[in-house]
């Protein structure tokens, strides 16, 4: 089993790539490469699109992959293989988003991405930190998890989905935000398993095991 | 609810940590691969790593460090010092840092935060503040480790940064930093409550109780410290029982 971390030029891919390859070797859940190459993603069984930085500057980097984005459509939307998208890269699942600027996003589970408004104004931009989840779904990507586990965030920009459904875990940072999405083959989170010390190899771990 | 962070600090040197822990068990003090692995299982919430390397020949050599730690740590890791150009910045990135924190190239060329910001988020972009108390009330920014007055306000000069896009400040009291007399509360404060970005305070602690005075007082969201961890006076453990005891939120 080949799991592609997508490589675009941004993103924090070695972080995501070590910490999947480190759950990987202990589930024996097959090899885990980094590559922006087409036939690599439309072979893989499983495909993490990491992210860090700006939500154009990915985007961008993303469409300047010559064939990636039809690779990812491909292998997704019509093979249904697990995919999971981190930060930036689970932003990108959205209709669009409005930093720096509005610019379309894959639009796989629709939505908007916009600015962080946290009711109490003390509440600083971004969230920055641990913060804990409400899990609103027995998915199995939250297997041996539980509510009041913590996830790391770093975010200045949040994921607001047209249907409630698609949300499967929240948390507080004046008012609920958006932590984890999902439906059918996708997962997309909001905070960063791979630094997200053990509740974040687990996820890692149990996205390895999926089978949707 | 989001938590308040503790953060240990590592000086590394020519890829050597200079100024860190002396872990006992630990065969190589200076590997700082070994220190941040010990800080991961100990919970530490974030780890920063600030490079102190004399000559900008080493560099590759802290590229290595970050990417050797990446590897092993999965925990968030800051890394600051020397970083002047976007390409610093990237490189860093992709060995596997999460965060940079920009100092002089901050101070001598604000517009440099600002690309920064747009090029790779504002989330990653650290602006690390060193700023003296010069007359009661009065913050002036210091480079070169605290030498070199620039006639800067640090308070306006913090509220120009979060505007740029920096992501976070950490502020640094250079009069107080290695006298374990505690934060500069004053100049933690009047920042964190002059801007709408995370602070994480730094410089000065001596014990527990500053940690707590730096998030209640100061009104930072994060506490950074590098020798109260030293010789273990402290642990990690230590210092969130005591920000839990004074009822601020921490993950355990």
């Amino acid at each position: 089993m080949t799991t592609v971390v997508i490589d675009y030029g941004a993103g924090n891919l070695r972080s995501v790539a070590k910490a999947l390859g480190t759950v990987a070797a202990e589930s024996r859940a097959g090899e885990v490469i980094v590559s922006d190459d087409p036939t690599v993603i439309r072979r893989a069984n499983r495909i993490v699109l990491p992210g860090v930085g700006a939500f154009a500057d990915c985007k961008k980097g993303l469409e300047s992959r010559p064939g990636v984005i039809d690779a990812l459509a491909q292998s997704v939307l019509e093979a249904g293989r697990p995919f999971l998208g981190i930060c930036v890269g689970m932003q990108l699942m959205a209709t669009e988003g409005v930093e720096y600027g509005t610019h379309p996003g894959l639009d796989w589970i629709k939505g908007k991405v916009v600015k962080l408004t946290p009711d109490d104004p003390g509440l600083k931009i971004p969230q920055m930190g641990w913060n804990d989840l409400k899990l609103r779904s027995a998915h199995p990507v939250f297997a041996g998890l539980e509510s009041g586990d913590h996830g790391y965030f770093v975010h200045s920009y949040h994921f607001i989905t047209d249907r409630p459904e698609d949300v499967l875990a929240a948390v507080d940072y004046g008012g609920e935000i958006t932590a984890v999405i999902g439906r059918d083959n996708l997962i997309g989170v909001q905070f960063h398993p791979e630094k997200s010390q053990k509740v974040g190899l687990k996820l890692l771990a149990n996205f390895l095991a999926w089978k949707p | 609810m989001l938590k308040m962070r503790v953060i240990p600090c590592l000086d590394v040197k020519d890829g050597r940590v200079v100024k860190g822990v002396n872990f006992v068990n630990l065969v190589d003090a200076g590997d700082p691969v070994a220190q941040a692995k010990i800080y991961d299982a100990a919970g530490a919430d974030e780890l920063t790593f600030l490079d102190i390397t004399a000559s900008s020949d080493n560099r590759d050599t802290l590229y290595d460090v970050v990417a050797k730690t990446a590897e092993a740590c999965f925990m968030p890791l800051t890394v600051g010092g020397g970083v002047r150009k976007t390409e610093d910045i990237r490189k860093l990135l992709l060995a596997g840092a999460d965060k940079v924190s920009i100092n002089t190239a901050a101070v001598n060329n604000p517009d440099f935060v600002r690309e920064a910001a747009e090029k790779f988020g504002d989330q990653c972009i650290v602006v690390s503040i060193d700023a003296k108390e010069t007359a009661p009330g009065r913050f002036e920014i210091f480079t070169h480790g605290g030498r070199n007055p620039t006639g800067i306000d640090a308070v306006a000069f913090a509220r120009r940064m979060a505007e740029n896009g920096a992501g976070e400040l950490l502020v640094t009291s250079m009069d107080r930093d290695g006298t374990r007399q505690g934060y500069n509360i004053a100049l933690t404060r009047a920042i964190a409550d002059a801007v709408n970005v995370p602070v994480i305070a730094s410089g000065g602690v001596g014990n527990l109780e500053h940690l707590v005075e730096g998030i209640r007082d100061g009104h930072a969201t994060a506490v950074l410290a590098a020798s109260i961890f030293h010789f273990g006076q402290h642990s990690i453990a230590e210092a969130k029982a005591a920000l839990a005891e004074a009822g601020l939120p921490v993950r355990r």
